[in-house]
This record gives structure tokens, C-alpha cells and sequence, in this order.
């Protein structure tokens, strides 16, 4: 379905994930980004960088990957994106949430 | 002479050397398999065991009985693969040099990456039941357990069959209603998805599972560290889930063999190209099954699709022809739901699991994605169907490797 972020109409799935990595940008992210209660900074967009990358290499992302990445450690990307830190940073990166077969 | 190395004689290692036994000219080709096991484990089988549906017998046997006769089979464990060498070496010393190698060593459960997993309490009130030996232990446990706090639980993906952890949970509501103790029996399911199912459509078609068989969900949850002393799991963000009986599913990594070869990724999965099974270091070097890093399921039915396309692409390579792109990510497996039913699932990397009706297009017999004891028996039958056809390599009737769009009710490709 269609909806409109930051003055851009983007496709979306019943989650509120975006379907086309193309239609985003660093205002749409910012936008969704306020949905979830999260004002974004440096750090966030840093991490938000990281898995863009992972996910453009098709690299499954994990909280191990997360431990990994020299990014940020796994108690502040907790603390930077509360509740679901996985699910809410792609959901911003405007990338899939990572997911199981069924 | 040239030589063909295969390393791993699981379900993907004897597809591969059955397919290419009659493919490969004799004068030309010597091909060798390489395993330190000899058993050969029905690993689907893990999940009955220990609810007594199967016995130990029917999910294991000599791995030897399944290599063709012109295939030379070694029992030896493997020390390290040069790839820019072009050879193997064995624990005993001897060295073998390979014109093509293929990787099937698969993916080991790691208990030892969680804190307090693996520690005085692993087979105790802790268990896995990805292993032979795990399976079989909670079997044992189950038999006289008296109920209490029952937590099934994924520590982090991929895992070799993400859906195994789900029947589990609902073969145990059956496991206990049978045996007259569900009230005494509290299941909780701990993932670190954000559900028990993660795609739209198999949420909405399915999620009443869990419900009707009072299965409470735990999601997002990251696990830090097992409590083995106070029997609880904690995860990052502090979250703790208290359990009696804790079942996990530990952490999935590739053989370490990969790792000391220097040809995996953080998981010693090898990065491999997810269209045609080559890897992506070497040329003459393919991959298949739970041992490459590739974005499906690590199951047996992948394997057995991906086994199909290798050994289309072995010949090309050889023939110095182009490879086939054509792996497009085929699963297709039957879902436990309990009560001597199943669902059966058809997807692939871009398409999510759908309902419509398998393997002939508005017929069936199979229904996608709806419980039915049809699937059952067909779980039920998949056990002959891979002693006696899959891993012998004999072509599954009406069964393609690359997934079919007929009789299945898509709306968009996602």
C-alpha cells in the first residue's frame, strides 16, 4: 500500500516497512524514525548506515552481527532503538525486518 | 585422472555424489567423499524422537550403504582445505588434490557461544534437539518429567530449519494432552523474531495455533545469558524468562573446518553464490546445503533442490560453459501441528509461503499453508521417500527444483 512520509509517497507493507529501498531517504527515515519514539542522532544514523550495507550484500543481520560491527555494542543499540532493536532500526533503514520462512 | 572431492557425507555431500556417480565419464573422473562419521542421520527425525513418535533405529543408519560402489569413501577426519593449493589434508597425514571440491560439511549447533548454556545443567534441564544425542536425551527427560515450566527457545538465526522449533512446541501440547498432564505443562515459545511466524500471510493463517493450543510467545528477545543455577534465560535488555525444562535451539554455526581453512564467514558459513552454487573465492570450489551462507532455509529440502542445480552446474563448469543462475531459493516443507496433522509449505527466496494446493495445481492432493492429516502422511511418508529417493539422488515425481507459480493464490511478488 501506498503512504506518504515526509511529503513522499512511498509503498509500504502492513507492517510499515518500506517495500522499495529507492523511495528512501534520510527524511523518510527520520520520519518513521518519530512514529517509534525515536529522535535520531549521529549514532543512530551510523548504525542505520551499517545495516543498509549488510542488507545490500544480502547479509543476514543478527545481534551477533550487531556485536561485530565496531558500530556500537549491543547495550546501546539496545538503548538507542528500545524494545525490538532489530525490528525498529530496519523498519527505519527502510529495509526488510529480518525474518524466519513462515 | 581427474579428481572430484566431495567433503561431507551428510544429506547434501551423498545427493552430490550419487548425482555425479552416472554423469561424470568413468576414464576421466575419480570422485572421493570424505565424512569421520559413519552414521548417517534422518535429521528431520530429531524432532519425533523425543516424543516417542520415532525410534532411534529409524532415524540412523550406516552412512556407507548410501555412497555408490565407484566412489571412494574415506572415514577420516578433515585437517584443513589449501583452496589455493588445490588440496585437501587429512588427520592422518594424507593429502589429496582435487580439480573440483565440493563443500558439504554443514552446520553444528554451539551451545558453547551462550553463556551458561553448556554448563553443568546441558542434558540436564537444558537440552538441544538438533543432535542425535540431544534428541535422544530429552526423550529420556520426557518420559518421567512431571510438568512445570516448558520453554522452547531460538537463540539467534539462521538455524538449520527455522520452523523445527515451532513444531516442537506443538508436538509437545500434543505429548502432553496424550498423556494427560497439559494442565501440569506451561509452553512458552522465546524467539528473537518479533513472532512465532514473521511473514504476513502465514500470521494470519496461522497464528490461532498457538492460541488454540495455549502456546504463550515471547518475541524480540535476544538471549545473553542462561541462568542455569536460578533456571532462568536473560536477554539484553534484561528480560528474563523463568523455565523448568529449558529446550533450545543454540546458535548454528558451519564445520570448523571452514574456520581453520580460513573460508567462512562470522558463522563459518562460506559465502557462495546464491543462483548457481559456486563460491565466491574460488572458481573449482562449490557449496551446498546448511554449509554455505546462502539467504535460505538450511534444510534438507533445500539441499535437495540446490543438488539438482549443482550438479547441472558441475558439468558446465567442467564443460567451461556458463553456469546456470537458476537456484532460486525452493523449500518445501511439511509443518507439524500435532494431533496427527500438518501443514506442507512451498516458497522460494522471493515468494512467501501461500496457500493454494501442491504438487498438481488446483488438485492437491496437499494443501499449502492449512492443516490437514493429508500433510501428515505426507511428513509421515517423506521418511522412506529419503532413505530409498533423496539422498540416492532418484528425481522426486512432479517435484521441481526451481518453485512453481501454478495453484498457488499470489497477489504480488514481495
Amino acid at each position: 500500500m501506498e503512504k506518504t512520509i515526509a511529503n513522499k509517497s512511498v509503498n509500504i507493507n502492513d507492517e510499515g516497512y518500506l517495500t522499495d529501498f529507492s523511495q528512501w531517504d534520510k527524511e523518510v527515515g527520520t520520519e518513521i524514525a518519530k512514529e517509534e519514539d525515536i529522535e535520531m542522532t549521529d549514532k543512530h544514523w551510523e548504525v542505520i548506515d551499517f545495516l543498509q550495507d549488510k542488507h545490500h550484500k544480502e547479509e543476514a543481520l543478527s545481534i551477533r552481527g550487531i556485536k561485530k560491527s565496531g558500530v556500537i555494542n549491543i547495550k546501546e543499540f539496545y538503548s538507542l532503538f528500545p524494545g525490538g532493536p532489530l525490528k525498529k532500526s530496519t523498519k527505519i533503514a527502510g529495509i526488510p525486518k529480518p525474518k524466519s520462512c513462515i | 585422472m581427474k579428481n572430484l572431492v566431495i567433503l561431507g557425507a551428510g544429506t547434501s555431500g551423498t545427493m552430490m555424489a550419487n548425482h555425479l556417480i552416472s554423469r561424470l565419464p568413468k576414464k576421466e573422473w575419480k570422485i572421493t567423499i570424505i565424512d569421520q562419521y559413519k552414521t548417517h542421520y534422518y535429521q528431520p527425525g530429531f524432532l519425533f524422537l523425543p516424543f516417542d513418535i520415532y525410534t532411534t533405529k529409524q532415524v540412523k543408519k550406516k552412512g556407507k550403504k548410501f555412497i555408490p560402489k565407484r566412489v571412494r569413501y574415506l572415514q577420516e577426519k578433515i585437517e584443513l582445505i589449501e583452496p589455493d593449493k588445490n588440496r585437501v589434508h587429512l588427520e592422518h597425514g594424507e593429502t589429496l588434490d582435487y580439480t573440483i571440491l565440493i563443500i558439504a560439511t554443514g552446520t553444528k549447533i554451539a551451545p558453547e557461544e551462550i553463556e551458561g548454556m553448556k554448563g553443568p545443567k546441558w542434558h540436564k534441564n537444558i537440552f538441544d534437539f538438533y543432535t542425535y544425542e540431544g534428541s535422544k536425551a530429552l526423550r529420556d527427560k520426557f518420559r518421567e518429567w512431571k510438568g512445570g515450566k516448558l520453554v522452547v527457545h531460538i537463540t539467534e538465526m539462521p538455524i538449520k530449519c527455522p520452523v523445527a522449533p515451532l513444531e516442537f512446541a506443538f508436538l509437545a501440547d500434543s505429548y502432553f494432552k496424550n498423556k494427560g498432564m497439559r494442565d501440569k505443562v506451561e509452553i512458552t515459545f522465546v524467539t528473537p523474531l518479533d513472532g512465532a511466524f514473521t511473514k504476513p500471510k502465514a500470521t494470519k493463517a496461522l497464528h490461532y495455533l498457538l492460541e488454540e493450543k495455549k502456546i504463550k510467545e515471547v518475541t524480540d528477545f535476544n538471549i545473553e545469558r542462561v541462568d542455569f543455577k536460578n533456571n532462568k534465560i536473560i536477554d539484553y535488555a534484561d528480560t528474563e524468562v523463568e523455565y523448568d525444562l529449558l529446550v533450545t535451539i543454540p546458535t548454528n554455526m558451519g564445520d570448523a573446518l571452514i574456520e581453520r581453512s580460513g573460508m567462512g564467514d562470522d558463522l563459518n558459513f562460506v559465502p557462495t553464490d546464491k543462483a548457481t552454487l559456486q563460491t565466491l573465492a574460488h572458481e573449482n570450489v562449490f557449496a551446498i546445503g546448511d554449509a554455505t551462507n546462502l539467504p535460505a532455509s538450511k534444510a534438507g529440502s533445500v539441499a535437495h533442490f540446490e543438488a539438482e542445480i549443482l550438479t547441472e552446474n558441475i558439468l558446465r563448469y567442467i564443460d567451461k560453459k556458463p553456469l546456470k543462475e537458476e537456484f532460486d531459493g525452493h523449500a518445501n516443507c511439511f509443518i507439524e501441528t500435532g494431533n496427527g496433522k500438518a501443514l506442507l509449505i512451498d516458497f522460494n527466496y522471493t515468494h512467501e509461503p501461500v496457500e493454494g494446493t501442491f504438487p498438481f495445481p488446483g488438485v492437491g492432493p496437499l494443501n499449502l499453508l492449512k492443516e490437514s492429516r493429508m500433510n501428515h502422511m505426507g511428513k509421515m511418508a517423506f521418511r522412506w521417500i529419503y532413505w530409498n529417493m533423496l539422498i540416492k539422488g532418484i528425481h522426486i515425481p512432479f517435484v521441481s527444483a526451481t518453485m512453481s507459480e501454478k495453484g498457488k493464490h499470489f497477489e504480488e511478488v514481495k
